[in-house]
């Protein structure tokens, strides 16, 4: 059986089935709530929730499981009597020392060590975004990617829109950019070439060769072989290299999956055609996966938070949602798809576990 | 003091009231005694920088009002969520 955690405009939608088939949807919580985000504690197992209240602002909630009581974590907040808000929760992690992370808007990371009750922000991280001048994308300025390195809880990787990629050997209390080779299209070509105003879109680190990492920027595919330190374009074999979302496969470090959209001046997927995009080679070449997928007049978004993978290899499945409310799914690695789930609200996330 | 109204899942957080009594010069510094008062409103009307939030309305004694908006001791503040959506 396989959970998936649908984060809508909406409220959470809790669905459960087996690859091939429509799933079930066995809860909705926060109904009527813009859910941004969801996933299960590996740790606890407690489901964790990310809301953004239109009247009551950005909240984390947790709860055994996603039909039951909710709890309002504690600690989600800048300092008081600043000159910044918080305005949304992106994303929630879960690190390899037991801890959680959670990245948000205005560029924010925060840190929980007790299973997502409590909630404590990263003041070195939070210095650089207060001294700087990190500029916001269009989706506000999100720390959207956190990506640990398995077996080296000190070692953390994020990337905020507009502020790059950023490092940490030492659990966050120092940080650098990681930005060597990514090059913006959207400013001019003499711009400096250690400018962080970079519209990184998603980050995800290879788990068995954890100095492989992959980037879907804002125009461009990106694999760094360094642990980020620098970038290598390798978008050229895609129909389009714009686009949010990116997962890879955790059993091969040369595979990436990535969605590709018309570009920043349309963001749809090209020709109505929905597919999938995968490489097995680091991005030397992709192979289109759209064998199940709408082919005809189906002009979805799929955001950089509604893409996700349960397992790995042969069996790895991968899951995404668009704001259409379809939610897509392949249980053999991208070769066939199925529909899971129709008519949902728009998509904003979608988490999978078995 | 003030009497302080509350509408929706304020009330809840502050006890099952929907009503009152809290001490303060203007609007900011009865929604932050109220916060004192009733710890889990922190962050639901006022965010850290002690802005109301955008779509959260305060009246005192029927009229708009802002966050320097004087209160006197026999005011009515009433928390109301605005309108809002209807763009996406």
């Amino acid at each position: 059986m396989t959970e998936l955690l649908v984060g809508t405009k909406k409220g959470l939608f809790a669905l459960e089935g087996e690859p091939g088939s429509e799933f079930e949807v066995t809860s909705r919580a926060f109904a009527g709530e813009p859910v941004d985000f969801a996933m299960r504690d590996p740790v606890s197992g407690r489901t964790i929730a990310t809301v953004t209240s239109p009247f009551y602002g950005p909240k984390i909630w947790f709860a055994d499981d996603p039909d039951g009581e909710w709890t309002q974590a504690e600690g989600v907040a800048l300092p008081e009597g600043g000159e910044h808000a918080l305005e949304r929760i992106w994303v929630i992690v879960a690190g390899d020392s037991g801890s959680l992370y959670a990245g948000g808007d205005p560029g924010v990371l925060f840190e929980s060590r007790d299973g997502g009750a409590t909630w404590e922000l990263n003041q070195a991280l939070w210095q650089h975004r207060v001294d700087e001048d990190w500029q916001p994308g269009g989706g506000g300025l999100c720390l959207h990617s956190i990506v640990p390195w398995p077996g080296q809880p000190d070692r953390l990787a994020i990337a905020v829109s507009a502020a790059g990629v950023w490092l940490t050997d030492d659990h966050g209390r120092h940080w650098r950019r990681g930005n060597r080779g990514i090059r913006p299209r959207y400013l001019p070509e003499d711009a400096p070439e250690d400018t962080f105003q970079l519209c990184v879109h998603r980050m995800e680190r290879a788990k068995r060769d954890p100095q492989r990492m992959f980037i879907q920027f804002h125009g461009g595919v990106y694999r760094s072989d360094d642990a980020g330190e620098s970038w290598s374009e390798i978008g050229s074999g895609l129909p389009s290299d714009f686009g949010f979302p990116l997962a890879l496969d955790p059993g091969d470090p040369d595979s990436a999956y990535v969605i590709p959209l018309t570009g920043d001046f349309d963001r749809v997927t090209p020709e109505g055609h929905v597919r999938v995009y995968e490489t097995r080679d680091g991005g030397a070449t992709w192979t289109p996966r759209g064998e199940g997928l709408p082919a005809d007049r189906a002009y979805l978004t799929v955001l950089r938070r509604a893409f996700d993978r349960a397992g790995e290899g042969s069996s790895l499945q991968l899951y995404f949602g668009a704001t259409s409310g379809d939610v897509f799914g392949s249980g053999d690695a991208g070769e066939s798809w199925f529909t899971a789930a129709t008519r949902l609200p728009p998509v904003f996330s979608v988490t999978a576990r078995t | 003091m003030a009497l302080v109204c509350l509408h929706g899942p304020l009330r809840n957080l502050a006890g099952g009231s929907a009503t009152h009594n809290v001490d303060g010069a203007d609007v900011r510094a009865v929604l932050r005694r109220l916060e004192d008062l009733h710890p889990p409103v922190t962050g639901w009307i006022l965010d850290e920088r002690g802005v109301i939030r955008r779509h959260i309305n305060v009246f005192v004694n029927g009229e708009r009002g802002a966050e320097r908006t004087a209160v006197g001791s026999a005011d009515r503040v009433e928390v109301l969520p605005a309108i809002t959506g209807g763009a996406s």
